[in-house]
């Protein structure tokens, strides 16, 4: 391999490493990868079995090694900081629908705390069989590298890559090409690569590929949350590269494959019979949740202000499956036969420096449909496709770009913001081309780009100090919390799923914790307490499935057929046999035998949870004031919310014994107001009680005791804030 | 395309053709192990069904690997080098008739090789040239179709 770089006399070898492969044992190669670029060193280090028990793998392996690596005082872009990747011991497993997730953790340009993201692609469980459960990447290049890992020779290598691209769109194809000996091993290479828009703005995403043997080229899937792209470029890494031939059905070494292969098929049966009464996530991924969060008022229109539109029909499942090409086993790891990583095998961008040309873009998830779609009041499949594209080849979070994009937009139909402002852009919602055009000023760093780049807290900031917009008004309608943009739902009515937002560790994105049919329309969790309780089951058990290496969507996406007769509609949401599913799985590869009930599973998540909001505690943040949410989250900020659904609203008042009759719409909505915000205090309490967290929201000596997590630094931080 | 076909009425079950199977391909007499499987006609005791493949190809379309696809006697055959055992054709196949065993991680099917139609003593078992299936997804994209 090395010959075959040197000799182009491109790639200057800067550092290299040789390791035997170990043999994956039971889910773990048992040791990670640290490479350092600054100074170009490479070692292996052991993982104990003590890491294995508190943070099982993936997220909490990442949360485990960052948190040794910085200090509190590090700061995002400090040499210190790292990119992690794992997957965990479930990843890599083929056997059943979804196993291939890896996990990245950084410290985040966003909130300047630690961020996670979990993304597919076969970078994680390549990286595994090569013989590493986590890659730590620390410090910053002098020139752009491309890190590469052999995992059949046992060589790791730091390369000089001065000529490759580093639009997204390019790189990984032609790391492909350099790195694969023959068509066979294409699929047997896996990078991680982000793009332009990273390195000139704190939203950049990851883009993880996969090779389509089918489409025959090279696939991607995004870690979108958190800027942690905007980190890997700040590195000046192009490229991580990881190679492994011979995947197989047990390159996972499981303890019992015939458990495994037997849970595992069964699976693959259930969504054959089950996906397309259901879900059709096989038919169209997740487009379509756009009908259905439209239909239930959930949909963000317009930053946030309303929930549904008249148009949204266009941005429907319906307006998109037409542009994907079907009858394609599109799993984003071998065996996920949900396979929502559809693909548009032809787009011709109307804009940018792909204008005219035809391309191909992975297809939309819900998220960036309703983010630079209905969010922004754009109403046009193709501009919502092309935003997609640009946003993965330049490096972007679709969803931290279209709910910035429709603070913004907010921001210049209120008159904060004006063309001049905005580097010459109409930003009027709805405004497609505007849209676009903004992507390529972010890409460029130029124009409006550079300062729509930091974010929606760091506009708001510079739009109150340089603009004279009232703050107090930029605090209600810019959709973030700890610095992270709101992903794409709708909370106002349900003060759970306000809760499950502002209460993510990393910021709010519903991947812990979506309780708004349950606690809004089905009203499964009445009381306090229940909502507390679904606050504590849910992020744990989601979390979980970080831990493990694994994908939420075969959970929940899916249902066995008799998933809701059998059980009452508030077992029925936690899917008991899939739980049971998950139970057998984690048994069958890791061969533990004290993991036997659900709430096992929520026991094992707590440790890594709850030491990540530690880790939120450490870096100057994670604890209450940080739990605080923008009020359009909870209620309608102006009177035009308010008034479009005035009815609702007045009743709600009523419940609560106000007679709405008389009062002006602002005397309601600072009466409306009042009572929200107390009772999302109110909930807040419950849930941190139930965490076994202070009333402050750390938690407790009693908890971190009880999880094992009392490590000497650890008992530190405690004391530094007094809890005893 | 050739396809091991099963004629119900003469079929006396007295299974060799499993045994066969299995110890043509896994050199070991394991009714687990074979490709085909008699079974009681439900409902009709005496009456017996083949469960064997039908050589239809849609397993071809479930195959992330391209591993599945068909050869030049038409039969849908299985690269054991491009698996990577993720069992789909196995939960997709609509007959149930690709099968899997703990001892492999590569699944297994009927290849219309023949072996057991020649054991059977009654002449219940046959592999015939049918007229060819429609061609998959797969295959239309490897002729450069779509
Ligand atoms: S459901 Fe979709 S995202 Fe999840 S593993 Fe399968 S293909 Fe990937
Ligand atoms: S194994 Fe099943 S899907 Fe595949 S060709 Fe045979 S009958 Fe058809
Ligand atoms: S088990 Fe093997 S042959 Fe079957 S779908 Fe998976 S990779 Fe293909």
């Amino acid at each position: 391999m090395e010959n075959l770089l040197m000799k182009d006399g491109h790639h200057r070898l800067l550092a290299e490493f040789r390791y035997t492969p170990p043999k994956v044992e039971r889910g773990y190669a048992n040791q990670t990868l640290f490479v350092d670029v600054s100074n170009n060193t490479i070692a292996a280090r052991p993982v104990d079995e003590r890491t294995k028990r508190t943070f099982i793998g993936g997220r909490g392996f990442g949360l485990w090694l960052l948190w040794n690596a910085v200090k509190g005082t590090t700061r995002w872009n400090d040499p210190e900081n790292e990119v992690i990747l794992s997957s965990g011991p479930i990843g890599g497993t083929t056997v059943y629908p979804g196993a291939g997730k890896s996990i990245a953790v950084s410290l985040s340009p966003l909130t300047e705390t630690v961020v996670d993201s979990n993304v597919g692609g076969y970078f994680g469980p390549l990286l595994k069989f090569a013989g590493w459960d986590a890659i730590e990447l620390q410090g910053i290049a002098e020139e752009e590298v491309i890190v590469f890992i052999d995992g059949n020779q046992g060589l790791v290598q730091i390369l000089t890559a001065p000529h490759e691209s580093s639009d997204s769109y390019v790189l990984p194809g032609q790391i492909v090409d350099l790195f694969a000996q023959s068509p066979e091993e294409r699929r047997a290479v896996s990078s991680v690569t982000s793009g332009p828009g990273a390195e000139h703005s704190l939203m950049g995403c990851l883009n993880v590929s996969f090779y389509d043997v089918r489409r025959q080229f090279v696939r991607l899937k995004q870690a979108g949350r958190g800027g942690i792209g905007t980190v890997f470029r700040h590195k000046k890494v192009k490229a991580l590269v990881v190679k492994y031939v011979g995947v197989k059905g047990d390159s996972n070494v499981p303890a019992d494959y015939a458990d495994l292969a037997s849970v595992g098929s069964k699976m693959h049966r259930e969504i054959c019979e089950q996906d397309p009464l259901m879900n059709d996530m096989r038919g169209g991924g997740t487009t379509m949740l756009t009908r259905i969060m439209n239909d239930f008022d959930l949909l963000p229109v317009h930053n946030y202000r309303f929930g549904s539109h008249p148009e949204a029909k266009n941005l429907y499942k319906s307006e998109f499956t037409p542009y994907f090409s079907l009858g394609i086993p599109d799993g984003c790891w071998y065996g996920c036969t949900l396979a929502c990583a559809r693909c548009v095998d032809r787009l011709t961008p109307r804009t940018g420096p792909y204008q005219g040309q035809v391309v191909h873009v992975d297809a939309p998830e819900y998220e960036t449909v309703a983010a630079v779609g209905s969010n922004c009041g754009i109403f046009d499949p193709h501009a919502v496709l092309e935003a997609n594209f640009y946003c993965d080849l330049y490096g972007i979070d679709t969803i931290s770009y279209g709910t910035a994009l429709a603070f913004a937009m907010e921001c210049y139909e209120t008159g904060i913001l004006n063309p001049e402002r905005a580097g010459g852009l109409d930003l009027r919602f709805g405004n497609a081309a505007a849209m676009l055009e903004l992507l390529h000023q972010m890409a460029s760093g130029t124009g409006f780009g550079p300062t729509f780049g930091l974010g929606v807290r760091r506009m708001k900031r510079i739009f109150a100090e340089k603009y004279g917009a009232d703050p107090r008004f930029l605090l209600d309608i810019g959709m973030e919390c700890k610095g992270l943009e709101y992903s794409e739902y709708v909370s106002k009515e349900s003060i759970a799923q306000q809760a499950g937002y502002g209460l993510a560790n990393k910021g709010p994105q519903h991947d812990e914790a979506w309780l708004i049919f349950m606690d809004a329309v089905s009203k499964q969790i009445p009381t306090f307490e229940d909502k507390a309780e679904a606050l504590h089951y849910f992020p744990m058990f989601r979390t979980w499935f970080g831990l493990n290496g694994l994908c939420k969507l075969p959970w929940n996406d899916v249902e066995p057929a008799d998933n809701k007769k059998v059980h009452s509609p508030r077992v029925a949401a936690r899917v008991p046999e899939h739980v049971g599913n998950y139970i057998r799985l984690f048994k069958a590869v890791t061969g533990r035998q004290d993991v036997n009930e659900p709430e096992d599973l929520v026991r094992m998540s707590e440790p890594a949870y709850n030491f990540q909001r530690l880790f939120n505690l450490k870096m100057g943040y994670g604890t209450r004031e940080h739990d605080a949410i923008p009020y359009r989250s909870m209620g309608p900020v102006t009177v035009e919310e308010y008034e479009s659904r005035a009815e609702r609203y007045d009743s709600q008042l009523r419940e609560v014994d106000i007679d709405p009759q008389g009062k002006s719409t602002l005397e309601k909505v600072a009466l409306l107001r009042a009572h929200r915000e107390k009772r999302y205090q109110l909930l807040v309490d419950a849930v941190y009680r139930r965490r076994g967290w202070t009333a402050d929201g750390i938690p407790t000596l009693e908890t971190v005791r009880r999880l094992e997590i009392d490590y000497p630094d650890v008992l530190d931080l405690l004391k530094q804030h007094n809890v005893q | 395309m050739k396809v091991l076909v099963f004629a119900p009425e003469l079929c006396d079950a007295q299974l060799g053709c499993e045994e066969t199977c299995s110890l043509t391909w896994f050199k070991e007499a394991n009714h687990d192990k074979s490709a085909i499987r008699i079974l009681e006609a439900e409902g009709r005791t005496g009456k017996y069904t083949a469960n064997v493949c039908t050589q239809c190809g849609q397993c071809i379309d479930v195959c992330p690997t391209l591993a599945i696809q068909r050869d030049k006697r038409g039969v849908v055959r299985i690269n054991k080098d491009l698996c990577v055992g993720c069992l789909s054709c196995v939960g997709f196949c609509p007959y149930g008739a690709m099968r899997m065993h703990p001892d492999y991680t590569v699944p297994f099917k009927c290849v219309a090789c023949g072996s057991c139609a020649k054991s059977c003593p009654t002449g219940a078992l046959a592999v015939l040239d049918l007229p060819d299936a429609p061609l998959t997804a797969t295959e239309k994209r490897l002729l450069g179709g779509v």
